[in-house]
């Protein structure tokens, strides 16, 4: 049985982060993920990083903005870390390696981002989350006798001692097929985030809610599940993400008529307005007939200096060759709101704690909350890299106090008995797991979407649960050990439509308009009834719905203008 | 919505069955992807079809390729430009069966070169059918399934060779390092690689000499020999240039720039590596640097490369080599006679009196100051061409002020090449 101090499942930003602070402690440590670590979906970030490392720029207004942003849903103690803790990380990052842009004076340079009262938006190109996940692996590499890497070994359950505790986990090894239980005094979740439940997403294929399901079904609440974003600019049909950096370097958004018609919605920020403020004045022009007749409206970047998008949007560049077969640098893109990011997760302290003893959660994974009711750009970067290091060092000084519990063999055969009930289904005994998939993608982008309600919310928790039952007699085609790539889909399917109900259910229960929750049956954020978070705990009845207050500690709720 | 027939090379371990081919009919927009067209057939038709995929945006290197006999990214090729491509290729073969039938390098012939690439039987369809997009795992890799390869054996490790990881000396500042904002922008070219593989697949190096660092390696360690941060200069050049797989053993091809979906150029990279070498006087066993002066220098002096004085001005270069050579120039030279003779043999070089020194012609009329005048201008030019920074030719056109693609020819990092 392998065993470390401390294991970290999933290994982008916030895993990697996570191993590099355990490791620094001193104890031994093992990160798992289901893919090498350098095709994980935090490459995908691509605008940049926030901090208020400018003399003239302050923590409290990074705070601020992003609490704001947030909709007041954050919570203000975790966000105040996250600001403070900023700058310090960015330069430990610069130190490291990360190529961020530099300044005529050669020091770090910003540009503009979304929501933000000042432009603090470390970058490199537009590839920022690649530049430093590369760097991170770097440092992997470096510190090979310190970390154990386990590449492409992909995690299906948590192990719990008798004691309740979180001891372990089992993992498949995608190479051969063989079965291994992971011991562990901590286990860290750092799985990403759940946007393939949705059809298009600008999240990878690896994104599943693997970690989100895992940790619930061991019993951990999860926390704003109805909370997604929709990022305002994406590809129409394939999702593909073009990054806020554009508008953030000066591109415009305008509908058919050519009008700038951000003017109407956020006449200060304009196109730099709260994501989710610019997603729904987006799908208002499309709605009430202002888009494209391919349901957008465009993108134009062409107002930005060649020189300059060649050397900051290189990546959109060749997305816009690429993906849609235009010239971004001498024509409007069309775009429209698609699925990007789950603000909710497993609810965790400032420490990366979930409610589970050893388990801890860090990244897209958790809900801390620093992002509350909407995420602003290049937070979330800083998100995996601040609660990566709290949730690494609080994992190892736990694993120094604690002894070894060895897990229970059974969550092994358990696991080996699904594995095999999957492949005795015959072909034909029910629907393709990829079939399941598709239906389950297109009713939650059409009912869980910008903007919602009751009936269609309800049709799309109905569908969930259909599905659920379906997925019990879906079949696949290989039974085979090598990168069965097709068994993997099946226990993902499952990973899926445990958190698309969660979603679901968090959507109908929250009768207000916040954040990326609009619902068109209760248009007004209601602070008296709902300025509060809502948790989700699994019972064989489906999740039990709780409540827990959302932590302010010096900026009061106000209306929320951009 | 347009249909297409993937031909894919498939190859199920634990079958027991050697590798072969099979065509799936997919349908969908042409501007959709060639990863798309196989997720289609995965989905709809057999799921143990494996390909490694997430992003399907061409930033998590994990669908390296080949299509048609290209090394690529499945996700960042339109299968509609795929079929045109398919088609091109079995016209000009005048047939119109598909191009894994015939035997192109690098398509249909397996994986040559490779451990445990099993030997297949080439396919070939009914003449009059619909020409296949044909699709099979990346070359110089061994096979695991499918179209996944074992990229830790023949990727990783050489990764991992180039110590890539940041060196500085000294404690770190309170800040930021203060640098130069191009030297940034210079490494961030060899930053954006997303480490598919692509340009090992394609590299002809590699398959002579399966120990070459190799395209993707190599420009991991240009991203810290570039970084001003990094303290260990000297060190990673030396221990590059002396190595026999290092980075002399690279021909040239632009196999890896044509395959890298990500503009690093890993042939660029390396020409700067090389060239930091030479700055940096580092005296190589493989005698590469010196090498590579040798054809700079005798075609600045005669236009033309005369092969007779190859050899000496490599390994003894100059009037003072040829009088009072070293020793081990001697050695070099008479090491060297086998290859010599080997070139005549093969036609390589065209004749005998052609190894005769004074017999080489010389340019006609005042070519040998056109030629003068092209190092001059190259000297006086002396600017790197990122193509990070400056964007591709084509995207040039109406920018005057940048230099032209055309220029490339002319800059040093051509200049010096063999």
């Amino acid at each position: 049985m392998p065993s470390h101090d401390v294991l970290v499942i999933g290994a982008g930003l916030a895993g990697q982060r996570a191993a590099l602070a355990a490791a620094e402690q001193g104890v031994s440590v093992g990160i798992v993920s289901k893919v090498h670590p350098v095709r994980s979906h935090s490459n995908a970030a691509q605008g940049g990083i926030n901090a208020a490392l400018n003399p003239d720029d302050s923590w409290e207004s990074h705070a601020f903005d992003t609490v704001k942003g947030s909709d007041y849903l954050g919570d203000q103690d975790a966000i105040e870390i996250m600001a403070r803790e900023a700058p310090e990380e960015i330069l430990h990052m610069e130190h490291l390696g990360v190529t961020f842009h530099r300044n005529e004076e050669g020091k770090l340079g910003t540009r503009a981002f979304g929501g933000a009262s000042a432009a603090r938006t470390y970058y490199v190109a537009d590839i920022t989350g690649q530049a430093i996940m590369h760097v991170l692996y770097e440092q992997l590499m470096k510190y090979s006798e310190q970390i154990t890497r386990y590449e492409e070994w992909f995690s299906s359950s948590l192990a719990i001692d008798e004691n309740g505790e979180c001891c372990g986990v089992v993992t498949r090894n995608v190479a051969d097929g063989s079965m291994e239980l992971f011991q562990a005094k901590s286990v860290i979740l750092a799985t990403g985030g759940s946007g393939q439940i949705w059809k298009p997403t600008t999240n990878a294929l690896i994104c599943n809610g693997d970690g989100i399901a895992m940790a619930y079904r061991v019993g951990a609440k999860l926390m704003d599940m109805e909370m997604i974003q929709y990022h305002p600019t994406t590809l129409a049909g394939k999702g593909f993400l073009i990054t806020e950096g554009a508008r953030g370097e000066g591109a415009l958004l305008l509908n058919k008529n050519g009008e700038r018609f951000m003017e109407k919605y956020a006449p200060n920020k304009m196109e730099l307005a709260s994501r989710d403020v610019v997603s729904r004045a987006e799908q208002t022009e499309i709605n009430e007939g202002r888009g494209f007749p391919d349901g957008t409206v465009a993108l134009d970047i062409t107002v930005v200096p060649k020189k300059r998008i060649h050397e900051a949007l290189r990546e959109i560049v060749l997305v816009g060759r690429d993906f849609a077969g235009v010239d971004i640098t001498r024509e409007p893109i069309h775009i429209k709101p698609g699925n990007h990011y789950t603000m909710g997760g497993v609810k965790t302290d400032v420490e990366g704690r979930t409610d589970i003893p050893g388990l801890y959660a860090a990244g897209e994974v958790a809900c801390v909350s620093v992002h509350g009711g909407n995420r602003l750009g290049a937070n979330s970067l800083l998100d995996t890299l601040i609660f990566g290091k709290h949730s690494g060092r609080d994992a190892a000084a736990r694993a120094l106090r604690t002894d070894w519990s060895k897990p229970s063999g059974k969550v092994l055969e358990d696991e080996q008995a699904m594995i095999d009930d999957i492949n005795g289904r015959e072909k034909g005994s029910g629907r393709r797991v990829s079939e399941i998939k598709l239906e389950l993608g297109q009713t939650m982008d059409g009912k869980v979407a910008v903007f919602r309600d009751e009936a269609g919310i309800t049709e799309a928790l109905e569908t969930v649960r259909r599905l659920k039952e379906e997925a019990k007699t879906a079949y696949i085609d290989d039974h085979g050990s090598v990168f069965n790539q097709d068994l993997l889909g099946a226990i993902e399917l499952g990973y899926m439509l445990d958190v698309a109900e969660c979603s679901c259910i968090g959507a109908l229960e929250r009768k207000e308009s916040r954040g990326a929750q609009y619902r068109t049956d209760y248009p007004e954020r209601n602070d008296e009834e709902w300025l509060k978070h809502i948790n989700l705990e699994k019972t064989d009845e489906g999740p039990e719905i709780s409540y827990s207050e959302v932590t302010i500690t010096q900026w009061q709720p106000e209306a929320r203008t951009y | 919505m347009a249909d297409y027939t993937i031909k894919v090379r498939r190859y199920q371990p634990e079958s027991g069955d050697p590798a072969y081919w099979e065509e799936f009919n997919v349908e969908l927009d042409p501007s959709l992807s060639v990863l798309d067209g196989l997720l289609q057939a995965k989905d709809r038709e057999d799921g143990s079809l494996a390909v490694r995929c997430s992003c399907r945006a061409a930033i998590c290197g994990s669908c390296g390729m080949k299509v048609n006999g290209q090394s690529t990214l499945g996700c960042k090729t339109q299968i509609g430009e795929a079929q045109e491509q398919a088609d091109k290729m079995a016209s000009a073969l005048g047939t119109t069966a598909d191009v894994a039938s015939t035997p192109i390098r690098g398509v249909g012939g397996g994986t040559e070169g490779t451990e445990s690439g099993p030997d297949i039987e080439t396919a070939t369809i009914p003449a009059g059918g619909p020409v296949p997009i044909v699709i099979e795992p990346m070359g110089n890799m061994p096979v695991i399934k499918d179209l996944v390869t074992d990229m830790e054996s023949t990727h990783w490790t050489k990764i991992r060779r180039v110590t890539p990881w940041l060196l500085p000396h000294g404690e770190a500042p309170e800040r930021e390092y203060i640098v130069e904002p191009e030297s940034m922008i210079d490494i961030t070219q060899s930053m954006a690689c997303i480490q598919c593989g692509a340009c090992v697949s394609s590299c002809l190096s590699m398959e002579a000499d399966p120990l070459f660092i190799g395209p993707a390696a190599l420009a991991k360690a240009y991203r810290f020999v570039g970084d001003p941060r990094d303290a260990e200069t000297s060190e990673r050049l030396t221990d590059l240039a002396h190595d026999p797989h290092g980075i002399y053993d690279c021909t040239h091809c632009f196999s890896c720039v044509d395959a890298c979906p990500k503009g690093v150029a890993p042939m660029d990279q390396i020409m700067r590596l090389r060239r930091k070498a030479g700055e940096n006087g580092i005296e190589d066993p493989n005698s590469g640097h010196s090498h590579e002066m040798a054809f700079v220098n005798i075609i600045e002096k005669k236009g033309t490369l005369d092969e007779s004085l190859l050899l000496q001005e490599s390994f003894a270069p100059g009037v003072l080599g040829k009088l009072m050579p070293t020793k081990r120039a001697i050695k070099e030279m008479i090491g060297s006679l086998p290859t010599a003779v080997r070139g005549i043999k093969t036609g390589k070089m065209r004749s005998l009196p052609k190894l005769i020194p004074g017999v080489h012609h010389k340019l006609p009329g005042g070519a040998q100051d056109d030629v003068k005048a092209i190092y001059k201008h190259a000297e006086e030019h002396n600017e790197e061409f990122n193509l990070y920074i400056k964007g591709e030719e084509g995207e040039l056109a109406d920018e005057p002020d940048i230099e032209k693609g055309a220029e490339r020819s002319t800059s040093p990092a051509n200049a010096e090449a063999k």
